[in-house]
């Protein structure tokens, strides 16, 4: 990859997270300005747990072959990398697989060739007990407990890449890399850091980039973002005529979904942008100075894992009887009580009460809060239920379901005499199978000996 | 006094990853900004007392390029684990807005 003789790097990327959609003509405006390579983040944990857990991805296959056949078909024109990270959502084996079987689909079906890098990021359980035992595995903020038994109860854990096994790839000839679970940045900073640019500037121009449009005043649809790294500055820009980035819009990107808006940790080091100072650039863009990058003495690299928490079933009901909505906390822990009663009659073989769960949300209520809504007093003509058992198997937790919803049905009040029923069924059946569920269950990094330990890499022909 | 939601542009919350929330009130007039900063409505101890949580537990932080307070908290529940109210934390603001900003 070097020497790299140009004063700038230009960097398109895709999109916020691959499968959300960008504009074409953006991406095409984008492709105008002769970007030096195309990034694009393809996963997160924000969809939640269970696309780790499952190995599923949170957007479809069609959607995210959208957007990579146009990413591919722009990037093998011009002859320039494309970096896509945190394949399939969650970035472990699974999911890169899923995502490397749609770029081979594309490849084949647009006649392309081209170097491919597959590198992984999916943790062999060994490797991370090993480490544990070394005391290489630290908690973060907020981290749960972390253990041997933790490892072996998780489907899977992956670790979150930085910007090394990216540049290792390009260096090994590869046009196109293929990333399991990376930082977000690192897609975006590898090149430009590798090619000597200062790293405050290339990693905070990076941490905008990943969001696609997120920068600007005002955004319509995820969409296109073009940065240039220089060596004093950078300069963000949306590649929607209609959008516009401004000082304060730039500054702000660095509040979303981050728990520091000044700090943001990366596995060498940590991005500073407290001095940051964003000007005006043009009629749409913004000029940033003063960035810095910290390098951590030691290189560590984050982990993800989720667990099976149980299978569940849900049902949703609702109340419009005034007389059960004033008294629906004792109702509720009335229809408690009556559930475990029926459970440890039919299930007493099976099921002790800590072996299952009943979950029962109040919307209308405080279904949204939980224990932190600070309005106690309720006004609404109508609520409604959300009930969720969870249970060790899914036949337990439908028969769970299917004693509760009889129960709910029938459990009366004492201001009305007679058979009554009580709750309002809009599904049947009125129960809704959710499978296994998982849990994240580790906030961790790893000291490992190298950026490149965790994530092994195989270079493919495609098209050859 | 004035509803701190008169006065904002936005007031958001969202995860910051599995293990935390973060709420953003952000403002797009500089005046307006620094009345509210002044004004001490909003402090690590308010942000704690409004989401029950420990006062040393609660990040606070002022940022004055991009206009806005933000804070971050840990998540009561972890994101998705059973008993979450809000898989993204995206609606955990409201009770910030009615606080009365002199």
């Amino acid at each position: 990859m070097l020497p790299f003789k140009d004063k700038e790097v230009r960097v398109l990327a895709g999109t916020a997270v691959m499968g959300s959609g960008f504009l074409e003509s953006s991406f095409n405006e984008g492709l105008r300005r002769e970007p030096h390579f195309i990034g694009c983040d393809a996963g997160s944990t924000d969809p939640g747990p269970h696309y780790l857990g499952a190995g599923e991805a949170a957007f479809s296959r069609d959607a995210v072959k959208r957007d990579m056949r146009l990413l591919l078909l722009g990037a093998r024109r011009l002859k320039i990398p494309l970096l896509i990270g945190s394949a399939g959502t969650s970035g472990g084996d699974v999911h890169l697989d899923w995502a490397y079987g749609i770029l081979k689909e594309i490849a084949a079906e647009e006649s392309l060739q081209f170097s491919l890098a597959l590198i992984h990021a999916e943790q062999k359980k060994d490797y991370l007990k090993r480490r544990l035992a070394e005391g290489r595995i630290k908690p973060l903020l907020n981290a749960p407990h972390f253990d041997a038994g933790t490892i072996d109860r998780s489907e899977r854990i992956v670790g979150m890449m930085g910007a090394e096994p990216f540049v290792r790839a390009l260096d090994a000839g590869a046009d196109v890399v293929l990333a399991g679970r990376a930082s977000d940045t690192a897609i975006y900073a590898a090149i430009p850091v590798h090619c000597g640019f200062p790293e405050g500037l290339a990693w905070h121009a990076a941490k905008i980039l990943e969001c696609g449009t997120g920068a600007v005043v005002s955004r319509k649809t995820p969409d296109c973002m073009m940065a240039t790294i220089r060596r004093d500055h950078c300069i963000v820009e949306p590649l929607d005529p209609t959008l516009e980035c401004t000082p304060q819009s730039v500054a702000a990107h660095a509040l979303y979904e981050n728990g520091d808006p000044f700090k943001l940790t990366e596995c060498a080091g940590t991005l500073d942008i407290t001095n940051a100072k964003y000007e005006v650039e043009g009629d749409r863009s913004v000029r940033i100075t003063r960035s810095a990058f910290i390098h951590a003495k030691n290189y560590t690299v984050k982990l993800e894992g989720a667990e099976f928490a149980g299978y569940q079933n849900v049902i949703i009901g609702g109340v419009r009887d005034p007389y059960i909505i004033g008294q629906i906390d004792d109702w509720i822990a009335r229809l408690r009580e009556k559930i475990r009663t029926r459970v440890s009659n039919v299930h007493a073989d099976k099921l002790k009460p800590a072996d299952y769960a009943i979950g029962i949300r109040i919307y209308g209520k405080n279904g949204v809060m939980g224990a932190l809504e600070p309005v106690k007093e309720i006004s609404s003509h109508e609520i409604c239920l959300v009930i969720e058992i969870t249970a060790p198997t899914q036949e337990l937790a439908n028969s769970i379901a299917s004693m509760t919803r009889h129960q709910a049905l029938h459990l009366p009040i004492e201001q009305w005499s007679g058979m009554m029923t009580t709750m309002a069924c809009p599904y049947n059946p009125a129960y809704l199978k959710r499978g296994p569920i998982y849990r994240f269950n580790v906030n961790h990094v790893v000291e490992p000996d190298d950026p490149y330990e965790m994530f092994p890499m195989e270079m493919v022909k495609i098209g050859a | 006094m004035t509803k701190l939601a008169e006065l904002a542009s936005l007031i958001r919350s969202k995860n910051a990853g599995p293990f935390e929330l973060t709420i953003d009130i952000m403002f797009d007039d500089a005046r307006v900004y620094e009345r509210v900063k002044r004004s001490g409505a909003l402090s690590r101890e308010v942000i704690a007392r409004s989401y029950g949580v420990a006062v040393d537990a609660v990040r606070f932080f002022e940022s004055d390029s991009a206009l806005a307070i933000k804070a971050s908290i840990p998540r009561p529940i972890i994101q998705g684990d059973i008993g979450d109210t809000d898989g993204h934390g995206g609606q955990q603001y409201a009770p910030l807005m009615d606080i009365e900003i002199g």
